[in-house]
């Protein structure tokens, strides 16, 4: 379920290199799961700078707002401009349709590894549950 | 007073007797009353209560009748005050309405599904105000004007991301104080302006407006506008809704945000409250606004139905980065405004504010001949008019009352010698005349 | 839902037909004046048209799709829907309270303003406070009140940095609110296992920048701390002030003064505890009652009480030092004087029923139901149970279900999943004008909707089922707003 082409946070967010080097985020099924219903998400605008593990922006849900994690460093160079009308995108397919936003990393190298594989964040969620 | 024989007490309003008690008691193995408070310190129990004992219905009324009757009120005397608050009709079918048990004794509709009733209400509401202000989208309902104005200032403050707050000299002096009130713990700045050519700095978050201003006139709003854009601030308006019967709706006029006092519609002047705050901004705006939102769905069958909507803006959510702390507002009153404007009407709402108009200019001509007095301020008026008397407004309001007329609000503290005159639909030619002839005894 | 029903579903603008009136208004009495110039002047005013019968039978089958207190048991934790009294409703209206304008002159207004004096020293008595102000238009703005009051006092002391605000981790979400709004910093405490303040976690928190703390007595729980007199001592130590949040009086009446407990300035919310009605979420009326080091410092105006024995004059007054004001006006006033003919009606031996009978149905209430509920203390309630409805949710019922459910047996729901620190909370309050014959109706209920759980949980799952509507998608409504009708559909 929580496919190897990309790394994961504890915090329940998932980062994928591109082929240009960039950096596509977004949340686990895990997390959408979790918020349920999402109805409105508080994305920073391109441009704006993010560090690892800080605040990237709000997720809400009908009754309950989330903070979601920056899980590389670096300038925001795209946010997915289909959520503003379909925010649904996130419960719906949360690893390709449902991303968040394109970040161009500076520390790409260093921010990657500071990330969980696959195997260990679903180590990670097992563990969580007990 | 004792009832019902013995020493103990029985309120009309609580049905367990001494009895019950003794067998609530029972299934609770508790001997008294007091075994139910034994977490409060026993040094603090039981303190004196110097309060006066029961008393009946029958006398209570007698005594508040009275009380009441010693007060100089509309019904009775020929009321030219205004200043934010003013004496309009309301329709009979009001007050039954919305004194209506289900309405009058609900909760705020958090379970939607009993509460319909009042959701449906507060859609008609936030519809009728948002046609009447021109705008796309309105809040069930603030406390009333001036705090409404006050959170939309903030609010312009959090959309723009900056904090000054620029206001008008013509915005009601009482008004400016309350938004102080709120901005500056923010730390906020607010600045006053003068309303002839208005100039904002650099990184000005609004241009805050009163529409027709404190002095009843007309304020050149898209000019403000201008001014407002060009240093991109947001036009804030605090408007009456009467005056919307008859002249160009704010958000017609570039506004932002509308605000308003909502007691000209359907409220009884009261002494001050409970009035109702108008609240209506741009779409785009909407997650940044403040108070109670009802939004249109379909329940689990596909039929349509209503809910309280947008809820993580508001406290019980977001807690401390709530767009405000405002809880418990004033529902009722906007259901008050609502049957009113239900009743007036498309026609009514017109007739309302055009006999306002009629009135009030008949009252200044017939006043502007009168020697010693003068409209010192020229420009398109409304319903209240500033005159200046050649005595001091509150010695003149002392022989109008004595005249069966209460007069206009003494404002000799910002302009020497002048009063705020308001004249609505409840003023009869006859009250105006005599208004005029009174006002003649202190002519020279 | 009936066809007839259905058909009141149908909006003012749906109805509107050109040409019908719905009020007659006179023809004018005076010379028309000259209209200004066109360009000042609306086009068009988009509103109903629909003729007075209509406007009546429409808002009254609407009426008749709630739940209220009139017609309904409406256990609401923290929101006292107690019956509220027809009288009170009456004064209200009375020709020479609801027809007089703010900005009269005192000497027109001296009956209006000696029942303002009555109630500010009513509720100085009931609280053991030494003033009060009756200016805050809610309890969320009577805390802002407060607090705004606590910041004054330390800035005229050269103390303004102190910036940090306490506030427990059961609080009603305004606390943290309003904490914010007057620029605090706010910082949660947590409840210890009895459901008391965490004494450990305050004395950390107790530091130079304290500015003060908000504790709801009882709390949010339905718990009287019992440490609350160390509470208030340890923050008073560390220089800062106490507020109490009094939306739960209800629970204390004429059984303890909140001054006499250490606390510096409190709110009321005069339509929880003085039965003023909710009218579906307001008027309120939120006056500020400080001991007397805040007094100087209250919100503009109070009203002031001159000459004695029967010649007492009565004044509006701006207080010394004030935090300003908070409103055009001076305050809800029909809603004061609905709560000083509350306060009469019952008098000294009635308010003290108050709390006696609110705490023992409360207490009867729990009593009943936990053997079938999770009550997570052991100890007694005050004026209102938290129970968990995390048994049920085993079975597949969640508290939302329960609470729901509740709706098809008739009575309204508890309050839900607050305060947020018990799982599936089910936050109920009886208030004292419930009889125990009501009271067992409803513990009847709840185990009802037990047993169901058990037995057939999508019962519960899938309710409400008689109600207008059913469970409404608040999903689409946050995503797509429509927030007022639109003559294209919107």
């Amino acid at each position: 379920m929580n496919p190897t082409d990309r790394k994961y946070s504890k915090e329940h967010e998932w980062a994928k290199v591109e082929a240009d080097g960039r950096v596509l985020v977004g949340i686990t099924h895990y997390a959408q799961d979790q918020l349920g219903d999402i109805v409105f998400l508080d994305l920073p605008s391109p441009g704006d700078r993010v560090e690892q593990y800080k605040k990237l922006g709000e997720v809400e849900s009908v009754k309950a707002v989330s903070d979601v994690f920056a899980p590389v460093s670096g300038q925001v160079v795209e946010v997915n401009p289909e959520l503003a009308e379909r925010p649904d995108l996130v419960n719906d397919d949360p690893l390709e349709k449902g991303w968040l936003a394109r970040i161009s990393s500076d520390t790409l190298e260093q921010d990657m590894d500071n990330l969980l594989t696959a195997e260990e964040y679903e180590a990670f969620l097992e563990s969580e549950a007990h | 007073m004792q009832n019902g024989g013995g020493d103990h007490f029985q309120s009309h309003y609580m049905p367990n007797t001494p009895h019950e008690r003794a067998e609530m008691l029972g299934v609770l193995g508790l001997d008294s009353i007091d075994d139910l408070f034994t977490d409060i310190p026993s040094e603090h129990r039981n303190p004196p209560l110097n309060i006066p004992p029961p008393m009946s219905e029958l006398e209570l009324r007698a005594e508040l009748q009275a009380m009441a009757a010693s007060n100089y009120d509309a019904g009775s005397y020929a009321s030219f005050l205004g200043g934010g608050v003013y004496n309009h009709f309301i329709p009979s079918i009001v007050r039954p309405l919305m004194t209506r048990g289900e309405f009058l004794t609900s909760y705020t509709p958090y379970q939607a599904e009993a509460s319909q009733g009042t959701l449906q209400a507060a859609y008609e509401f936030q519809t009728m105000v948002c046609n009447l202000m021109g705008m796309e989208a309105a809040n069930d309902g603030m406390y009333e004007g001036a705090s409404s104005l006050a959170e939309a200032a903030l609010m312009a403050c959090r959309v723009t991301k900056r904090e000054d707050i620029y206001i008008l000299d013509t915005v009601s002096p009482t008004y400016r104080q309350v938004v102080e009130t709120y901005a500056r713990p923010q730390g906020l700045r607010v600045h006053v302006l003068e309303a002839g050519r208005p100039r904002l700095a650099e990184g000005a978050a609004c241009l805050v407006a009163q529409y027709p201003n404190y002095f009843g006139y007309i304020e050149d709003l898209a000019a403000h506008k201008v001014a407002a854009q060009e240093r991109g601030a947001l036009l804030v308006v605090s408007a009456d809704p009467v005056a919307m019967g008859m002249f160009r709706p704010p958000g017609e006029l570039g506004a932002d945000i509308v605000t308003g006092e909502g007691q000209a519609i359907g409220v009884p002047m009261s002494f001050g409250g409970p009035y109702i705050g108008l609240f209506a901004s741009r779409k785009e705006y909407l997650r940044q606004m403040p108070g109670r939102i009802v939004g249109r769905t379909v329940d689990a069958q596909g039929k349509t139905g209503y809910t309280l909507t947008l809820q993580t803006r508001e406290q019980h959510i977001r807690r401390e980065r709530a767009t405000s702390n405002i809880c418990t507002s004033q529902a009722l009153l906007a259901l008050a405004s609502a049957i009113t404007m239900a009743a007036l009407g498309k026609r009514g709402l017109r007739q309302v504010a055009e006999l306002c108009y009629h009135k009030a200019h008949y009252a200044a001509s017939l006043i502007g001949r009168i020697a010693g007095y003068s409209l010192p301020i020229k420009g398109v008026f409304f319903k209240e008019m500033v005159v200046q008397c050649p005595a001091s407004p509150s010695v003149i309001n002392r022989r109008l009352l004595e005249s069966g007329v209460i007069g206009g609000l003494d404002i000799s503290h910002i302009m020497p010698r002048c009063m705020l005159l308001c004249v609505t639909e409840m003023n009869s030619r006859q009250e105006i005349e005599a208004l005029a002839g009174a006002l003649s005894e202190f002519s020279r | 839902m009936t066809a007839r029903q259905e058909d009141f579903r149908r909006l003012l603008m749906e109805r509107s037909v050109p040409g019908r009136v719905g009020a007659i208004l006179p023809t004018p009495d005076v010379p028309l004046q000259k209209l200004p110039d066109e360009s000042l002047l609306r086009k068009d005013l988009d509103m109903p048209e629909v003729p007075e019968p209509e406007v009546v039978r429409y808002f009254t089958n609407l009426s008749q799709l709630n739940f209220s207190i009139d017609t309904h048991f409406y256990p609401l934790g923290s929101c006292t829907m107690k019956y509220n009294p027809k009288v009170n409703d009456e004064v209200a209206f009375l020709p020479g309270f609801a027809g007089i304008h703010p900005l009269q002159p005192d000497y027109q207004v001296q009956g209006a303003l000696k029942l303002m004096s009555l109630v500010q020293d009513y509720l100085v008595e009931i609280t053991g406070m030494a003033a009060s102000s009756l200016a805050p238009l809610a309890g969320a703005q009577g805390e802002l009140c407060g607090i705004l009051m606590i910041q004054k006092r330390h800035q005229e002391r050269g103390e303004g940095h102190r910036l940090k605000m306490l506030v427990p981790d059961s609080a009603h979400g305004t606390n943290p609110a309003s904490a914010a709004m007057a620029g605090f910093r706010v910082v949660s405490i947590p409840t210890d296992g009895r459901g008391n303040c965490d004494l450990e976690a305050l004395k950390k928190e107790a530091t130079p920048d304290l500015a003060g703390m908000m504790i709801t007595l009882p709390s949010t729980l339905g718990l009287f701390d019992q440490g609350i007199v160390e509470v208030c001592r340890v923050i008073h130590e560390a220089g800062g002030l106490v507020y109490a949040d009094g939306a739960n009086m209800n629970a204390l009446l004429g059984q303890v003064k909140m001054g006499d407990l250490g606390f510096d300035v409190m709110h009321l919310n005069l339509h929880k505890t003085f039965s003023t009605p909710h009218g579906g979420g307001g008027p309120g009326a939120g006056p500020v009652c400080v001991q007397p080091v805040l007094q100087p410092y209250l919100p503009a105006p109070v009203v002031e009480r001159r000459g004695a024995d029967g010649r007492e004059t009565y004044t509006l007054v701006t207080p010394e030092k004030t935090i300003g004001k908070v409103a055009a006006s001076h305050g809800n006033f029909g809603v004061l004087a609905r709560a000083y003919t509350y306060i009469r009606t019952l008098g000294d031996a009635g308010l003290r029923q108050v709390s006696e009978n609110a705490v023992l149905n409360a207490n009867y209430l729990l009593e009943r139901l936990r053997k079938r509920y999770h009550f997570p203390f052991d100890r007694r309630c005050m004026h209102e149970v938290v129970l968990s409805a995390d048994w049920q949710k085993e079975k597949g019922v969640r508290g939302l279900d329960a609470a729901k459910r509740l709706l098809d047996y008739g009575f309204h729901a508890p309050t839900m999943y607050f305060p947020l620190t018990v799982a599936e909370a089910l936050l109920i309050e009886p208030t004292e004008t419930e009889s125990k014959e009501t009271l067992d109706l409803f513990v009847e209920a709840m185990n009802a909707i037990d047993r169901e759980a058990g037995e057939a949980p999508e019962l519960a799952q899938g309710a409400p089922h008689t109600t207008p509507v059913r469970r409404l998608d608040e999903a689409r409504a946050a995503r797509r707003p429509d927030l007022r009708w639109q003559r294209d559909g919107g």
